[in-house]
């Protein structure tokens, strides 16, 4: 574990004059996952979208296997092998699963037309392993359920052999059942090299399934370190006060001791 | 576990209706059924309501029906594009003035430019004509989609602008004169002189080609479906889409081919084609219009571009969530330029038509066609919300507004009459639109 597999270092976004996000720094490894905890308005999203390209960033570096990338929009980024499952979900709800999965990077047969049966058949390929009651593939992803539209996002970050991974609230829509479901899919890509930043609420789903937490507040970083070196009562204090336990390296946004 | 839920969606099935599973077999969209419906009432009422008013209904006859297709043309062309920009949530409210600028630089260019130069009855005026009328209109829709996709500024606001602009340009290119005649061969895209239609023969071989088409297209589709093992249509439901295609194109060839040539044009052409005229006359059939071919394909086109390319998934795709469609890599400002640019190269499709078919070009060309089209294309099922629409419903709608006017214009409707009726009916309908989504959900 030398290079790190994503490096941002010293990222700063502003809207108008509210920094929603400060110098902040955040790394991640093969194989590793990294939760993102802290409030609304922390800026984790904020900071998570100048990776995969949504935001401009105004200040700071970004780094894939040490090299410095160039991401200017979410295109750049999916040439890097980020891939990102947004909160919104970010799905076209007048098309169908296949065409969302599929957008912006169509299958297309050798006369340059859409390769729908293609794109069909691989799209039951992988949903078939998310969800394999999913049968709606004909109907409009509008008319589809909480979790059957949750699914599709997933699904859509997985099908290009994605090597970094963003998931915003992935569980946020879902039931326990399904919750879990996902919980063994992070497990899996892990287990198949793939770096996951996991940015959520529940401080449960994130200790039960990240390698490392850091703690974002007021748009700083407060502080970064293992989930075993933690207890669940100090990250909360980091993502309430600001305050930085012994187990984790401090940031520019921890509290003076 | 497949065979179980398999075995409960059969269930399902035949729990349903015979009426529902017919429409889910064949697939037929609800919506169009009634709008087709809509049409046959338009066209009947029409008929029986000139038959107690005049003494002989008139509406549907081959000669009133091929007008109306020829008539129709036009708005047909450029509600195909319109569909397109509100799908993707924009408007264009500036075709009409488009049209307008369009037809007078063609028209301009050909009496004043290449017609001396060329000389009169070129062949290659009406080339040039055309490509004029179809360059102008990609560069002022390129103009409009910049203005939107990359300087944001709304859609709205944009072409409300060139409404007023381009009006002003056309009326700045020839002073309110009217540009005539049009250069001979360019005058039979409009469909109007004899020579701008097909004749019967060619109609019907065009009609086979057509059904052969549909035939080829269902069994390329299963064949691609089978490959992969995907759930099929039934085979009477295959069987049954292929005969109502095919009844619609060889009875549209039917219909055209029942309009005799006038008794004077048949005479002339036979003397000068050395054929003998018949005991009661030479009966010839105009068959299909040149403006009606061009709208047929420029339909076909259109569909094919909104449906089987990366290009119209983006556009579908921006309609439905324009911030997902640039999350997920599409160049939406792009997208957006193109399709502005496609949306004005159909406007000098029109232009052509419309100027053609007047035999004349002058700035009050195209006057409140804007409107028609957005009409059109919201009668043809067209959301102004965005993402839901397609272009055989705004051609469908095309013809269902001209058919109001025509109808009303056969029975000396009072003008002022019919715009008052044709504006209701464009509210009744998205009314009724609205009564059968929130229904539907």
């Amino acid at each position: 574990m030398t290079t790190p597999l994503v490096e941002l270092k010293d990222i700063s976004i502003a809207f108008g004059g509210i920094k929603a996000v400060d110098r902040a720094s955040l790394d991640l490894f093969p194989g590793e996952v990294v939760g993102l905890l802290g409030h609304n308005g922390a800026g984790k999203s904020t900071l998570i979208k100048a990776l995969s390209g949504a935001y401009k960033r105004d200040a700071g570096q970004i780094f894939v296997n040490g090299a410095e990338a160039q991401i200017g929009n979410p295109r750049d980024a999916k040439k890097y092998g980020i891939e990102t499952i947004y909160q919104t979900l970010a799905l076209a709800d007048n098309v169908d699963a296949a065409a969302n999965l599929f957008l912006g990077r169509e299958l297309r047969t050798r006369w340059g037309t859409l390769d729908d049966v293609a794109m069909e058949a691989e799209a039951r390929k992988v949903m078939g392993r998310l969800n394999p009651n999913f049968r709606r593939f004909k109907d409009p992803v509008k008319q589809l359920s909480g979790g059957q539209r949750q699914s599709v996002a997933i699904a859509r970050a997985i099908l290009f052999n994605a090597r970094i991974l963003i998931m915003d609230e992935p569980t946020a829509a879902l039931g326990p059942q399904e919750t879990a479901q996902v919980g063994e899919l992070i497990k899996q890509l892990k287990a198949d090299g793939i770096g996951i930043f996991l940015i959520s609420h529940d401080i449960h789903d994130v200790f039960d399934l990240a390698d490392r937490v850091t703690v974002m507040k007021n748009g700083r970083v407060v502080g970064t370190g293992p989930v075993t070196a933690m207890s669940k009562d100090e990250v909360l204090g980091m993502i309430i006060l600001g305050k930085c336990p012994p187990g984790a390296v401090p940031g520019p946004g921890a509290m003076a001791a | 576990m497949s065979g179980g839920v398999e075995a409960t969606t059969a269930h399902l099935v035949a729990a349903e209706s015979p009426v529902k599973r017919f429409f889910r077999a064949t697939e037929i969209d609800t919506r169009l059924l009634g709008m087709v419906g809509a049409l046959v009432l338009i066209w009947v009422g029409f008929q029986i309501f000139g038959g107690i008013i005049t003494g002989e209904g008139v509406f549907l006859t081959p000669r009133n029906l091929w007008n109306l297709l020829v008539q129709t043309s036009a708005i047909a062309v450029m509600s195909t594009g319109m569909v397109l920009i509100i799908v993707m949530r924009h408007i264009d409210l500036s075709v009409g003035s488009m049209l307008s600028f369009v037809g007078v630089v063609t028209g301009v260019a050909q009496v004043y430019w290449l017609s001396p130069w060329l000389g009169a009855d070129n062949p290659f005026i009406w080339v040039v004509g055309v490509l004029v009328a179809l360059g102008a209109g990609a560069a002022l829709g390129a103009l409009n989609g910049f203005l939107i996709a990359y300087a944001g500024i709304p859609s709205f606001i944009v072409t409300l602008g060139g409404l007023i602009v381009y009006n002003g340009l056309a009326w700045w290119v020839i002073r309110g004169e009217t540009v005539a005649p049009m250069d001979a061969y360019f005058e039979l895209i409009g469909g109007t002189p004899s020579g701008s239609w097909i004749g019967g023969t060619a109609s019907w071989v065009l009609g086979g080609l057509l059904c052969l088409a549909i035939i080829v297209g269902i069994f390329v589709n299963r064949s691609a479906r089978a490959r992969f093992k995907f759930p099929q249509r039934p085979i009477w439901a295959e069987a049954f889409l292929i005969i109502v295609g095919c009844a619609i194109a060889l009875g549209t060839v039917a219909v055209v081919n029942a309009y005799p040539w006038p008794p004077k044009v048949a005479e002339s052409y036979a003397t000068d084609h050395n054929i003998p005229v018949p005991e009661g006359g030479l009966i010839l059939s105009h068959g299909f219009a040149i403006p009606m071919l061009i709208a047929l394909g420029v339909g076909a086109v259109m569909t094919f571009m909104a449906t089987r390319t990366r290009f119209g998934r983006y556009v579908y795709a921006i309609g439905g969530n324009p911030e997902a469609a640039e999350l997920a890599g599409v160049n939406t400002k792009r997208i957006t330029l193109q399709m502005f640019m496609l949306m004005g190269m159909l406007v000098g499709v029109a232009a052509c038509i419309t100027a053609a078919r007047l035999d004349a070009a002058s700035n009050s060309l195209g006057q409140f066609d804007e409107l028609y089209v957005i009409a059109a294309t919201v009668i043809g099922g067209t959301s102004l919300a965005g993402g839901v629409g397609t272009i055989y419903g705004a051609m469908l709608g095309a013809l269902v507004m001209q058919s109001l006017q025509s109808g009303m214009t056969l029975l000396n409707f009072d003008s002022a009459v019919k715009d008052v009726i044709v504006g209701s009916v464009l509210v009744f309908a998205v009314w009724i639109d609205q009564i059968y989504r929130r229904r539907q959900s």
